[in-house]
């Protein structure tokens, strides 16, 4: 649930790099995926103009009936994501805000700062803001206190398709967090990744990279709602601890005495 | 209409050319009108002029490949400045993981290791540790390709009249690009920068694709030390100049190939909107007086021929239905 909006899917899906609008339709249908993002500097008309720069783009998305979540992808100030925030509300019609502020441009690393700051300008405004965070819990807290009712820590840099590196900081930012919605949010590469963040008690997982630029994205995102699927599923079953020696799965006790 | 009736062709960019002169090659009667007052001068003029089908392979739709690789010969024989010098793909050494992906996708290359790619381009020797090669792909200079088809139009008697845009033929092939929007809902415009540029040091002997995880980028020789870069794709349909961002990274891309292109001068920033259909692959249509030839994004010249014969066929076929209906 985000922002008391009830999903039933737990596949957020971005809607970059794709072949074309048709596999990016024919991928969120095949994912069962309720909510796409939308990067809107680039997608978008220029600055400040209000124009609908990729309205045939986004009447394809628009058709299929999902909720957008708007992003601020590429902002590398707090200045910049605020602006794009509102450019983003008054293009979709949206209080939704993923907040993306961006340190460097190798890693994508979130400027974890600028972020806390334009979460804090941006909740105080009205905005229901979905902050792409790292695993550091020190961080989720200051967002959490910014007004932030949902977190997105990263798995691993945009893109990077490493899955999850560090899956210590994860489970601690899930136990710390228990009643706050956390959606692993990049740098997944196949659906095993989704499925472990689920196991790990997280709430959904938004993916872009790993879909679009898949051999085939259709197939593919079919693959992660299953896997996301199962990782819940597994998580919900309530899943073994690891242990240091071997426990057999047949009784050892009343064995047959064979031979002498 | 009569088998001896005039098809007109509407819009002299790179659709609607090799349309008319492939209708006029099977022996039909042609004319094509153009609202503007030159060939080419809508985005067609902004092409790349790649004839690459096996790369592009690597990242769209096998019908492109299968669509595109009969291109080539047109052109060849079509257009004598066409070029068969294969292409060349690289990567910058952090990114050569690129190189493998782009290989897994597609065919028709050869990896080419430090001293094939210094064999293959002098100047980038020692830039680039491995390459993929594609010996059989083409280029072409677009800016001189459709004013040749034009002429070649011209010499089998076929009219472009420039500064009309009301067909009054029996039958009309609806080239127009995204100005056909109003005939056809699910067009869209893919907003497409690049840039060309003038460097006396770098010589390159056929197309560089420089492959980075975020900008794609390529570099096709025009001859006389000018180069084409592009392109940049945005899913955004706001007419205008190209913006500083996407400008950085085109000459970014030069620049990465080789730093000489850092003293190359910048001749010209071009911004267009590319018509696309939403599976971003071409189609030849049905319309109410005849066929509308579209949506083709960003292989124009790559699959231009291959809709032109698509058309002709469909206009033969039609022709060929209505004799009998006569005769019988």
């Amino acid at each position: 649930m985000f922002y008391g909006v009830e999903l039933s899917s737990r596949l957020l899906l971005g809607t970059a790099r794709y072949p074309s609008p048709k596999v990016l339709a024919d991928a969120i249908q095949a994912s069962g995926a309720e909510v796409v993002t939308v990067s809107l500097r680039r997608e978008a008309g220029p600055e400040g103009s209000g124009a609908r720069g990729g309205q045939s783009f986004w009447s394809i998305i628009r058709a299929l009936g999902v909720r957008v979540l708007p992003n601020t992808a590429g902002c590398h100030s707090v200045k910049e994501a605020v602006t794009t925030a509102h450019m983003a509300r008054e293009m979709f019609d949206t209080p939704w805000i993923k907040l993306e502020v961006i340190r460097d441009d190798e890693t994508l690393q979130p400027d974890v700062f600028g972020l806390v700051e334009a979460a804090r300008v941006l909740s105080e405004e009205g905005f229901e803001v979905f902050p792409y965070t790292t695993e550091d819990l020190a961080v989720a807290d200051r967002l959490v206190e910014a007004g932030c009712k949902v977190l997105m820590p990263w798995g691993a840099p945009i893109g990077s398709a490493r899955g999850l590196n560090n899956v210590y900081g994860l489970k601690a930012l899930r136990a710390h967090f228990p009643d706050i919605p956390l959606v692993v949010d990049a740098g997944l590469g196949v659906p095993s990744h989704a499925a472990a963040a689920m196991e790990l008690g997280y709430d959904a997982v938004l993916l872009n990279t790993a879909v679009a630029e898949a051999g085939d994205p259709v197939a593919m995102a079919k693959a992660f709602a299953m896997a996301i699927n199962a990782g819940r599923m597994a998580f919900a079953a309530k899943p073994l601890e690891p242990r240091d020696m071997a426990v057999p799965s047949t009784p050892v006790l009343g064995k047959a005495a064979l031979g002498d | 209409m009569s088998s001896g009736a005039k098809v007109t062709v509407v819009g002299a960019g790179v659709a609607g050319l090799t349309t008319a002169l492939e209708l006029s090659l099977r022996g039909l009667a042609v004319e094509v009108i153009e609202r503007g007052h030159a060939v080419g001068a809508g985005c067609s003029r902004l092409a790349g002029g790649m004839l690459a089908p096996w790369c592009e392979r690597a990242a769209t739709d096998e019908a492109v490949m299968r669509l595109g690789v009969p291109s080539i010969d047109w052109w060849l024989r079509h257009f004598p400045g066409t070029v068969r010098n294969g292409s060349l793909v690289v990567a910058p050494a952090r990114d050569t993981a690129e190189l493998t992906r782009f290989a897994e996708r597609t065919e028709a290359y050869e990896w080419r290791d430090e001293a094939g790619i210094a064999a293959l381009e002098p100047d980038l020797a020692g830039r680039f540790r491995r390459a993929l090669f594609f010996p059989r792909e083409g280029h072409l200079d677009p800016r001189r390709a459709l004013p040749a088809i034009a002429e070649a139009l011209a010499k089998r008697g076929v009219a472009i009249r420039f500064g009309v845009d009301a067909p009054d033929g029996d039958l009309v092939i609806d080239c127009r690009g995204l100005a056909a929007r109003d005939a056809m809902s699910d067009l869209r415009g893919v907003r497409g920068e690049m840039a060309m540029i003038r460097s006396r040091e770098v010589s390159l002997a056929r197309p560089v694709r420089l492959l980075h995880p975020r900008i794609p980028l390529y570099i096709v020789p025009r001859g006389d030390g000018v180069f084409m870069v592009g392109a940049t794709s945005i899913e955004n349909e706001t007419p205008g100049g190209v913006s500083v961002r996407s400008a950085v990274e085109l000459l970014n891309a030069a620049y990465t190939l080789h730093p000489a292109f850092g003293e190359a001068e910048i001749l010209e920033l071009g911004a267009d909107l590319r018509p696309a259909f939403p599976d971003n692959l071409p189609a030849v249509r049905r319309g109410l007086n005849g066929l509308l030839v579209n949506g083709l994004y960003r292989h124009g010249f790559l699959l231009a021929p291959a809709m032109a014969r698509q058309a002709a066929d469909l206009v033969e076929r039609d022709h060929a239905d209505l004799r009998q209906r006569r005769s019988a």
